[in-house]
C-alpha cells in the first residue's frame, strides 16, 4: 500500500483519538449544569422513555483515558503510521527472522550431529527415530498416511516398493528436490474404445502372462515400452512404475488403470530442501528408510 | 382513523414474522453443519450439502436474514414510536420488506450452488448486491425520513444507533462489493491482493460493528428501558460512548489480518483502536445494565428482563474478548482456532439473538393487538434453553480452541513440533459434540418460541395503534 494511504490513516486515526479526548472534556465540562442535567431528565418518548443524566463512571472513564494514552505510546514505539516507524524498529519480518535465528541456535547442533550420520547408522538411533517420526508426523503423514501406508496416488512407504529406487540416497534425494511422476495421456492414440479396453487387460493380466498375440501388444511395444520396459518390470530413473508386481499406485481396478491410459496422470513429491535443510532431510530419510526395513 | 394518526405496524409485523422464521432457518443450518464437523459423511457426497457451502447460508441467514430482520421489525416499530409519527413512505417500506426476503430467497439458492464472491459475510454475487444496494437506500430513506417529520425535537438515543448502523452498512456494503461482473453469476473485485484483503476486513468487521453491535444497541436503548419501566441511566455516557463508538469501530479491521502480508503499521492500527475500543463498547453495557438497576425484582417473574440482561452479559463479555484477542501476541494464539467460533457466538447467539428474543417478546404483543404473550412460563422455558445452550457453545469453543493454539505451537526438546495436525483434530472431537448440544438446545427454544407467538398471534386481528401525542 502507498504511502498517500499512510498520510490519511495518520490524520484521521489521530483525529479520531483528538476528537475522542475532546468528547471526555465536554462531557466532563457539562458536569456542573444543573439547569442543562434537569432540561435532558425532562425529555419523555412513548409515554413513558426517559433518560437519566448521570455523570459518567470514574472507572469506566479512567479505562477509557488509559486506553487511549496507551496507544498514542503504542504508536510511538511501533510502526504505525509507515513501514519502518517505530522506536523500538519491531516489524512482523524482523520478529520472525529473530526466532528462527534463535532456533537454529538451540536446535542446529542436535540435527548438525545427526546429519553428519548416516542413514544406516540413523536408523539404529532411537532419539533420530524419535524425532524423524515427528517430522514425518507434520510434513509426510498429509499425503502418506499417518502410519505411512499411502493411499490411491500417493505411495506406500512401508511395502518396500520404490518406484524411484529405495537406497538412502534416492530416499533423501526424493525429499530434497522432490519428484515429478509423468504418465502422458493416451487417449488419442488409440483407434477405438474396444482398442483401449484391450490395452486395460492386457496391462491387467501382463504379471502372469504376456498376450503377445494381443494387438494391444504391438501397442504396448510402441508406446509403453520406453518408460515400462519390455517386460513391463519399470524404470525407475523415471519413477516409471512395475507392471508386473500387485501394487498399483493409482489403483488395479480397470476403471483407474484406463483412467491413466487415457487421461495420464501427474504425481507430484514436492521439493522440501528449502523448507527443512539438510540434517533434517538426512533423518528424516532414515525414519522413511527404517519403515518398509 | 386517517392513515397518518395510526402506525405503520403491517410492515413490522411481517418483518417480525419473518425474524423468527429465518432464525428458526438460520439455526437449523447451523446445528447441520455442527453435525457435519464430527459426522462428514451428513453431506451425503451431495455437492449442495457440503459444508463449504452450507456454512455461509448459516452465516447469512443468522446475520443478515435472522439479525437483519429483526433490525428491521424493530427500527421501524421504534422510530415510529419515538418520533412520535407515522413511518415515512408507506409503499418504500413495503418494498423494503420484499425486497430484503427476495435477497435472502436469492441466497437461499445461490449459496448451496456455490455461487459466491468467496468473500465472508458477503459471498453473494453482484445482482443481489444491486438489490440489497437499492434495499438499503430505500430502509435509509424510510428511516430518516420518519426522524425528519418527527414530533419532537430530540432525537432519541435508539435513533442515533439506528441511523449510524444504516448509514454505515450502506457504505461498507457497497465499497467492498466493487466488482468487474463476468457473468450473471461471477464477478472479480476491483481490488488486488491484500488491498482486497483489507477492504474485506474493513467491511467484515465493521459488519460486527455497526451491523450487529450499533443497529442492536439501538434496539436495547429501547426495548430495555421500555421493558424495566425505568429511565435511562445516563444521558451522557450515550452520547459519548456512541460518538467514540463509531468513530473507534471504522479502523479495528486489520486485526483479522495479523501476521499477515498487510503491512506492519496497518495491522498496529488494528490493534491499538481495537483495544481502544474497549471503553467505548461498554459504555453501552453500563448504561444498559444500570437501566435495570432499580428493577431486579422484575427479574425475579419476568424472563424477557432475564433475555435483556443476560444478553448485556454478553455482550459485555464478548466486547471485553474481542479486544483482547486483537492483541498481536493473544492473536498469534487464537487466530485460525475454534476460540473465533466461540468468540462469534458469544456474541452471535448471547448478545445479537438474546437482544433480539427480547425485544420480539417485548414487541408481538403490542403488534397483534394482545395483553401479553400467549405464556410467560414458556418465555422463561426459551430463556433457559437460550442460556444453557450459549454457555454450552461457547465454553467448548474456548476449552478447543484455546487447546488447538497450545498444541500447534508445542514443541519438543528438540525444536520439532509435539502435535501433528490431526492429533489436535482428534482433541477437539468431544468438544464438537458440546458444541452440537449446545446449538440443538439452543435452536429447540426457537421452537418453543415458534410456538408461543403462533398461540399469541394465530386467531387476533391486529387495530390499528394510533399515534401517541408527544408529551
Amino acid at each position: 500500500m502507498s504511502a498517500g494511504w499512510s498520510w490519511y490513516v495518520l490524520i484521521l486515526t489521530l483525529a479520531s483519538v483528538a476528537a475522542c479526548f475532546w468528547l471526555i472534556a465536554w462531557t466532563n465540562r457539562q458536569r456542573a449544569s444543573d439547569a442543562e442535567i434537569a432540561e435532558s431528565e425532562a425529555h419523555v418518548w412513548d409515554e413513558d422513555i426517559r433518560e437519566l443524566n448521570n455523570p459518567l463512571p470514574m472507572w469506566w472513564l479512567w479505562l477509557f483515558i488509559i486506553t487511549l494514552i496507551w496507544g498514542l505510546g503504542y504508536f510511538i514505539m511501533y510502526p504505525s503510521f509507515s513501514e519502518d516507524g517505530g522506536l523500538l524498529g519491531w516489524s512482523q519480518e524482523a520478529q520472525y527472522e529473530a526466532e528462527v535465528a534463535a532456533a537454529e541456535e538451540r536446535y542446529g547442533p542436535i540435527f548438525a550431529s545427526f546429519g553428519a550420520m548416516p542413514v544406516e547408522e540413523l536408523v539404529d538411533d532411537p532419539k533420530a527415530m524419535n524425532i524423524g517420526s515427528s517430522l514425518f508426523a507434520n510434513y509426510c503423514s498429509q499425503c502418506h498416511g499417518a502410519n505411512a501406508l499411502g493411499a490411491a496416488g500417493f505411495p506406500n512407504l512401508t511395502d518396500g516398493v520404490w518406484n524411484w529406487g529405495g537406497s538412502p540416497a534416492q530416499i533423501e534425494l526424493a525429499i530434497s528436490n522432490g519428484r515429478t511422476g509423468v504418465m502422458p495421456a493416451l487417449g488419442a492414440v488409440f483407434e477405438s474404445d474396444e482398442a483401449i479396453d484391450e490395452m486395460v487387460r492386457y496391462v491387467q493380466n501382463m504379471a502372469s502372462e504376456m498376450d503377445t498375440a494381443s494387438p494391444a501388444h504391438t501397442k504396448y511395444m510402441q508406446l509403453c515400452i520406453a518408460c515400462h520396459g519390455p517386460t513391463g518390470q519399470g524404470m525407475q530413473p523415471l519413477g516409471a512404475p512395475s507392471l508386473v508386481d500387485d501394487v498399483w499406485l493409482y489403483g488395479s481396478s480397470a476403471s483407474a488403470i484406463r483412467k491413466s491410459i487415457v487421461e495420464g496422470r501427474n504425481g507430484v513429491m514436492p521439493a522440501h530442501q528449502n523448507m527443512l535443510g539438510p540434517d533434517r532431510i538426512r533423518i528424516l530419510a532414515a525414519y522413511v528408510y527404517s519403515l518398509s526395513r | 382513523m386517517d392513515s397518518q394518526s395510526s402506525y405503520n405496524d403491517k410492515v413490522v409485523r411481517q418483518f417480525t414474522i419473518m425474524t423468527i422464521v429465518w432464525g428458526v432457518v438460520g439455526m437449523l443450518v447451523g446445528v447441520i453443519i455442527a453435525a457435519q464437523l464430527i459426522w462428514p459423511a451428513l453431506n451425503f457426497d451431495l455437492p449442495f450439502l457440503t459444508y463449504g457451502r452450507l456454512r455461509p447460508l448459516h452465516t447469512n441467514a443468522v446475520i443478515f436474514a435472522f439479525g437483519g430482520s429483526g433490525l428491521f421489525a424493530t427500527a421501524y416499530y421504534v422510530v415510529q414510536r419515538t418520533c412520535h409519527v407515522r413511518l415515512a413512505f408507506d409503499k418504500l417500506a413495503a418494498f423494503t420488506f420484499w425486497g430484503w426476503q427476495l435477497v435472502i430467497v436469492l441466497a437461499v439458492i445461490t449459496l448451496p450452488l456455490g455461487i459466491t464472491q468467496s468473500k465472508e459475510y458477503a459471498e453473494l454475487e453482484w445482482p443481489i448486491d444491486l438489490l440489497i444496494a437499492v434495499v438499503w437506500i430505500g430502509y435509509a430513506i424510510v428511516f430518516l425520513g420518519t426522524i425528519a417529520k418527527r414530533r419532537v425535537k430530540h432525537i432519541y438515543v435508539a435513533n442515533w444507533f439506528y441511523a449510524a448502523f444504516i448509514l454505515t452498512v450502506a457504505v461498507l456494503h457497497i465499497f467492498n462489493n466493487l466488482v468487474i461482473p463476468v457473468t450473471l453469476t461471477k464477478s472479480y473485485p476491483i481490488y488486488s491482493g491484500i488491498v482486497d484483503g483489507m477492504m474485506q476486513w474493513w467491511y467484515g468487521h465493521n459488519a460486527v460493528g455497526f451491523f450487529l453491535t450499533a443497529g442492536f444497541l439501538g434496539m436495547m436503548y429501547y426495548y430495555v428501558p421500555k421493558q424495566a419501566g425505568r429511565p435511562v441511566y445516563s444521558y451522557r455516557l450515550s452520547v459519548v460512548h456512541f460518538w467514540a463508538l463509531i468513530a473507534i469501530y471504522m479502523w479495528a479491521g486489520p486485526h483479522h489480518l495479523h501476521y499477515t502480508s498487510l503491512p506492519n503499521w496497518a495491522q498496529s492500527i488494528g490493534m491499538v483502536f481495537s483495544l481502544i475500543l474497549f471503553a467505548p463498547s461498554w459504555g453501552g453495557m453500563i448504561n444498559g445494565i444500570m437501566t435495570l438497576s432499580g428493577a431486579w425484582h422484575k427479574l425475579r417473574t419476568d424472563p424477557i428482563l432475564k433475555f435483556m440482561i443476560v444478553s448485556l452479559s454478553f455482550y459485555g463479555m464478548s466486547t471485553f474478548e474481542g479486544p483482547m484477542m486483537s492483541i498481536k501476541t493473544v492473536n498469534a494464539l487464537s487466530h485460525y482456532t475454534d476460540w473465533t467460533i466461540g468468540h462469534v457466538h458469544s456474541g452471535a447467539l448471547g448478545w445479537v439473538a438474546m437482544m433480539t428474543i427480547g425485544a420480539l417478546y417485548n414487541m408481538i404483543p403490542r403488534l397483534f393487538n394482545k395483553e401479553s404473550m400467549y405464556s410467560t412460563k414458556l418465555i422463561d422455558v426459551h430463556f433457559w434453553t437460550s442460556t444453557i445452550g450459549v454457555v454450552l457453545y461457547a465454553v467448548s469453543m474456548w476449552i478447543s480452541g484455546i487447546t488447538q493454539g497450545l498444541m500447534w505451537r508445542a514443541l519438543n526438546d528438540d525444536g520439532t513440533l509435539t502435535y501433528s495436525f490431526i492429533e489436535s483434530l482428534k482433541f477437539t472431537y468431544p468438544y464438537y459434540g458440546i458444541r452440537l448440544l449446545g446449538g440443538l438446545v439452543f435452536f429447540s427454544g426457537m421452537l418453543v418460541m415458534v410456538y408461543n407467538v403462533w398461540k399469541t398471534v394465530a386467531a387476533t386481528k391486529p387495530q390499528p395503534v394510533p399515534v401517541i401525542q408527544p408529551a
